[in-house]
């Protein structure tokens, strides 16, 4: 069963369209990318699932996006907040709050009323231990996260996304500040948490697509133009948009 | 979009093809070799095998290159991989021409067994399929190729049809004509296994073009 199912989703932003019938099913517990050039609507369609376009003025959407078979477009604020807490996100720029270490992981965990003040240190091990930091910062949890370096501020805003436990992570190129070591190490770390979580992630490195994701979509215009395996997208391709696109014939 | 990258296939597509003209023309003159019972032909044969053998290592070093630069993805990446196969079964092509005009060597000195009939027309069967193949690697002519894959067969039958006259006619009535019978029937598995050869190569255009595995699953071709 899908863990995501769009059913005709459309998304326009003022007057401009910028999803156009997106019919798209992201299975549980994979790894699914969505490329395509600049403007295709990648983003946008990622966002979506957690809702962030919600803050844009003038956003309007149609059709329906489905979440363990929920239609996650209705709802008031409250059943927002537990989309948020389901869906967790991690952006281009590791973010971490101006906060310690610790106080970043517990941050969701505080504002969801989540859990009681004494599981927070257990929790901020187990996430510590799952994006591989806990053994180089056990010692210095209570230390500034602005301290850390690119790739361990990277580890920790995933780290923040799944202390909440979320079942979905979204992911908006998440390497593209990193170095290509840290960038390998994340992509093993993003197969590590396939195990518990759905992961989407949206990428302009084809490579990175192909190495790390189980499914791909192709976006271009506002449209879905091709969603299947990753290593069909890669090597025979159905539509020739798509071909022309990972070929680099595109522009 | 026209791409530096195109340019680059482009070149080793040439290549390819240098490499298939050449085979073509090993087979042709190996053959040629046995039936005029010519020495020279037969030692020019073997002789520019090294030639074909260089532009082998040439090409393989041309499609490492441009996956390792180009990392190629769907279509090029296909292209590419497929030649290198079909660069390696050129190669093998050119191998058992050689094969062949060793054992023309080994004949030319000795009277005659039979006139030949069935070892000229495998060996036709075999250009034509040759020729088919390097054609719908060019044209990306899938239909082509597929005729080239169903035509296999026909070589088996012709092979066995040798080997059976060459045993039941010759070998076990004269054991003295056995060497010649054995070189004679070395040929005609040498021209069998050039079609086999042939077919992987046709095989291998219809996954370039279609990405389709016809390899090992004959229903694909229908």
């Amino acid at each position: 069963m899908a863990k995501i199912l769009t059913k005709n989703l459309n998304l326009w932003y003022g007057t401009f369209q910028a999803l156009i019938n997106v019919n798209m099913a992201v299975q549980e517990k994979r790894i699914t990318a969505i490329i395509g050039p600049s403007g295709c609507g990648k983003s946008t369609l990622l966002r979506v699932f957690n809702r962030m376009n919600d803050l844009i003025e003038g956003v309007r959407t149609k059709g329906k996006v489905e979440i363990d078979n929920q239609n996650i477009l209705e709802g008031d604020f409250s059943e927002l907040v537990q989309l948020r807490k389901k869906v967790g996100m991690v952006f281009q720029r590791p973010n971490p709050f101006p906060l310690s270490i610790y106080e970043n992981i517990i941050f969701g965990l505080k504002v969801h009323h989540l859990a009681k003040k004494e599981e927070f240190d257990r929790i901020v091990e187990r996430a510590l231990e799952s994006v591989l930091l806990w053994d180089d910062l056990k010692d210095k949890l209570h230390s500034n996260a602005l301290r850390l370096s690119l790739e361990q501020r990277q580890r920790l805003c995933i780290a923040r996304a799944i202390a909440v436990a979320p079942d979905i992570v979204l992911m908006d190129e998440p390497c593209s500040a990193l170095d290509p070591q840290s960038t390998a190490r994340i992509e093993e770390l993003m197969r590590e948490l396939k195990k518990d979580y759905t992961i989407i992630i949206v990428t302009h490195n084809m490579q990175q697509a192909a190495r790390v994701s189980d499914d791909t979509g192709f976006m271009l215009l506002g449209e879905l133009v091709e969603f299947d395996n990753t290593d069909k997208i890669f090597t025979r391709p159905q539509d020739k948009r798509t071909e022309d696109y990972i070929t680099g014939r595109y522009g | 979009m026209e791409r530096h990258f195109d340019e680059e296939l482009k070149d080793l597509r040439k290549d390819l093809l240098k490499m298939g003209v050449m085979v073509q023309e090993a087979i042709f003159k190996s053959i040629e070799a046995l039936k005029n019972r010519n020495k020279a032909q037969a030692k020019d044969v073997i002789a520019s095998d090294d030639k074909i053998d260089e532009i082998e290592l040439t090409i393989d070093e041309k499609c490492i290159d441009l996956i390792a630069r180009h990392q190629p993805m769907a279509g090029d990446l296909r292209f590419l991989t497929t030649s290198m196969k079909i660069n390696a079964d050129l190669e093998r092509i050119a191998d058992l021409s050689v094969d062949i005009a060793q054992r023309v060597l080994e004949l030319v000195d000795k009277p005659i067994l039979k006139p030949l009939i069935d070892i000229p027309r495998l060996s036709t069967i075999a250009q034509n399929m040759i020729r088919d193949a390097i054609d719908s690697f060019v044209k990306k002519d899938v239909e082509l190729a597929k005729k080239v894959v169903l035509f296999d067969p026909e070589a088996d039958k012709l092979r066995n049809a040798v080997q059976d006259e060459l045993i039941n006619d010759y070998m076990s009535k004269d054991p003295k004509t056995a060497d010649r019978a054995v070189a004679l029937l070395l040929i005609a598995r040498h021209l069998e296994r050039i079609c086999d050869h042939t077919t992987n190569i046709a095989e291998d255009v219809i996954y370039m073009v279609e990405g389709k595995v016809v390899k090992h699953h004959p229903e694909e071709l229908r």
